[in-house]
């Protein structure tokens, strides 16, 4: 009899958290998002932006645009240290309707006694999977006098996630009666510099226990492809499935702001060209980022692609299905209407 | 002090060179002074280190010192205090997003550890600080350990 059982609780306040997968042998979770990666199908992942609302109807809505083109969706964590709804909660809801959320940590914002807290809550609501950050500073959001914590790296987060997980118990030692199986990844920016310790930092996370890795925005292919056989070469691709990021540029005036406000993004001058010369930028734009997905899925030791579409969430599920790069796969789907 | 921080990165080799040298002499030095005096000392001696360590490198006095595993530059001095490698917000120009006036302290670490005799250990993973041991003196704790061991295996 399970605890859920033993207690007399109204039926209706029972909250049921999506419908875990069987357990297979070798998995660390029991989400989709690991079977796909693991059955070697190339992976199409996205980015819900938390709503600045307290409405959850907000969140199935953004949700519902990816639905059929993706397999597992980031909810993001405070991003451009700028405060929305919380990616525990979003993902909670997510995981609920039964969505393969990505529950995004940013160090910037708790200490690790918040953290392990919130990877064991997650899990508690059926999140199965994980994604370590670092976090944009304080300075880069609308409230830069807040305070920083960065109690935690995102390589000891990884750490502290794996730990949680494998050996059950909390950071101090301290015993966990039930372990957060979640399938843990993080990120990877290999387009700034220092560009050549970027691979160690792979390598590290991958150590410290990333399953998944998905990179910052990609528009520069011979960087990425540079990357990624050096990868392949360390073998590093055997052990963590890469899913470089792709974006959708609005205009020639989105890049550029990004390039200038947004640290870390790095646009090259052809790609700006192009979109300059172009007669709908709009357009122009949708076709940079399904030529680039295009090319990175034939990039060897590449596992799926992440697409980043900030404000242009509508778009993704055209991109993806002209891209190609699902063949005539078609992720799940809830089929309710909410 | 920002050059002197700067000057340690790109003089790595040396720095790793003399620190070689010294530190066991600091430590054997300490291990004696810590058995005679056991800890009336500890409050001098761990100003003379933030001192020192303050003047070549900004240490921050963390109180767990990894300069030989971060090519001889101060993770600290990092806004995000970021210990195993730089974060994804470096700008083009190599420098610091949130201070951009600052080269990154990774690639500054970076650089270093390059020029490393054991240029291997930047690639160790070092967990979050221990936040008990700031402001404490990273030596006097060695030399400590190193005690206890030694009593230990006797």
């Amino acid at each position: 009899m399970s605890t859920e059982d033993s207690i007399k609780i109204n039926p209706e306040f029972i909250y049921h958290p999506g419908n875990p997968l069987p357990e297979i042998e070798g998995h660390v979770s029991c989400g989709r998002f690991e079977r796909i990666l693991r059955s070697g199908k190339f992976a199409v992942t996205s980015e819900l932006a938390p709503p600045d609302s307290a409405d959850r109807t907000e969140v199935f809505h953004r949700a519902a645009l990816f639905d059929q083109v993706v397999d597992a969706i980031n909810a993001t964590d405070g991003s451009g240290a700028n405060c929305h709804m919380s990616s525990v909660v979003v993902c909670a809801l997510l995981s609920h309707i039964g969505y393969s959320p990505i529950l995004q940590i940013s160090c910037r914002d708790k200490n690790r006694i918040a953290i392990q807290g919130d990877i064991l809550g997650a899990a508690a609501l059926g999140v199965g999977n994980v994604l370590a950050l670092t976090g944009d500073d304080v300075s880069a959001g609308d409230q830069p006098e807040a305070k920083r914590v960065f109690d935690l790296d995102s390589i000891s987060l990884l750490m502290t996630i794996v730990k949680m997980r494998d050996e059950s118990m909390l950071l101090s030692g301290r015993k966990l009666s039930h372990p957060p199986k979640m399938f843990a990844g993080s990120t990877i920016n290999p387009f700034v510099p220092p560009v050549k310790s970027r691979i160690m930092q792979l390598e590290k996370k991958i150590d410290a226990g990333a399953e998944f890795i998905q990179t910052q925005y990609c528009f520069d292919m011979p960087m990425l492809t540079d990357f990624m056989s050096e990868a392949v070469d360390k073998g590093l691709t055997e052990r963590a499935f890469i899913l470089p990021g792709v974006g959708v540029l609005a205009s020639a005036r989105t890049a550029r702001w990004l390039t200038t406000n947004v640290p870390g993004v790095h646009i090259p001058e052809s790609i700006i060209k192009r979109l300059d010369s172009a007669k709908d930028q709009k357009k122009e734009g949708q076709k940079i980022c399904i030529e680039i997905m295009q090319q990175v899925k034939e990039i060897e030791g590449v596992s799926g692609v992440h697409v980043m579409a900030y404000n242009q969430e509508k778009h993704v599920a055209e991109i993806v299905k002209e891209s190609g790069v699902l063949g005539d796969r078609k992720p799940w789907a809830p089929k309710n209407e909410y | 002090m920002y050059r002197a921080r700067l000057f340690a990165s790109k003089h790595a080799r040396t720095y790793e060179s003399v620190y070689n040298l010294l530190s066991p002499i600091i430590l054997r030095a300490l291990k004696v002074i810590h058995k005679l005096s056991k800890n009336t000392l500890d409050t001098p001696i761990t100003w003379l280190e933030k001192k020192i360590k303050g003047f070549l490198f900004d240490c921050q006095m963390c109180g767990n010192c990894v300069l030989s595993s971060t090519g001889m530059t101060c993770p600290m001095n990092c806004p995000k205090t970021l210990r195993n490698g730089p974060c994804g917000g470096v700008l083009e120009n190599g420098n610091c997003e949130v201070k951009p006036d600052m080269e990154c302290v990774w690639v500054n670490a970076w650089r270093g550890s390059r020029k490393m005799r054991n240029n291997l250990e930047i690639q160790q993973i070092q967990f979050a600080v221990n936040h008990e041991q700031e402001g404490s003196s990273a030596w006097i704790r060695l030399a400590k350990q190193e005690i206890e061991i030694k009593d230990y295996e006797h």
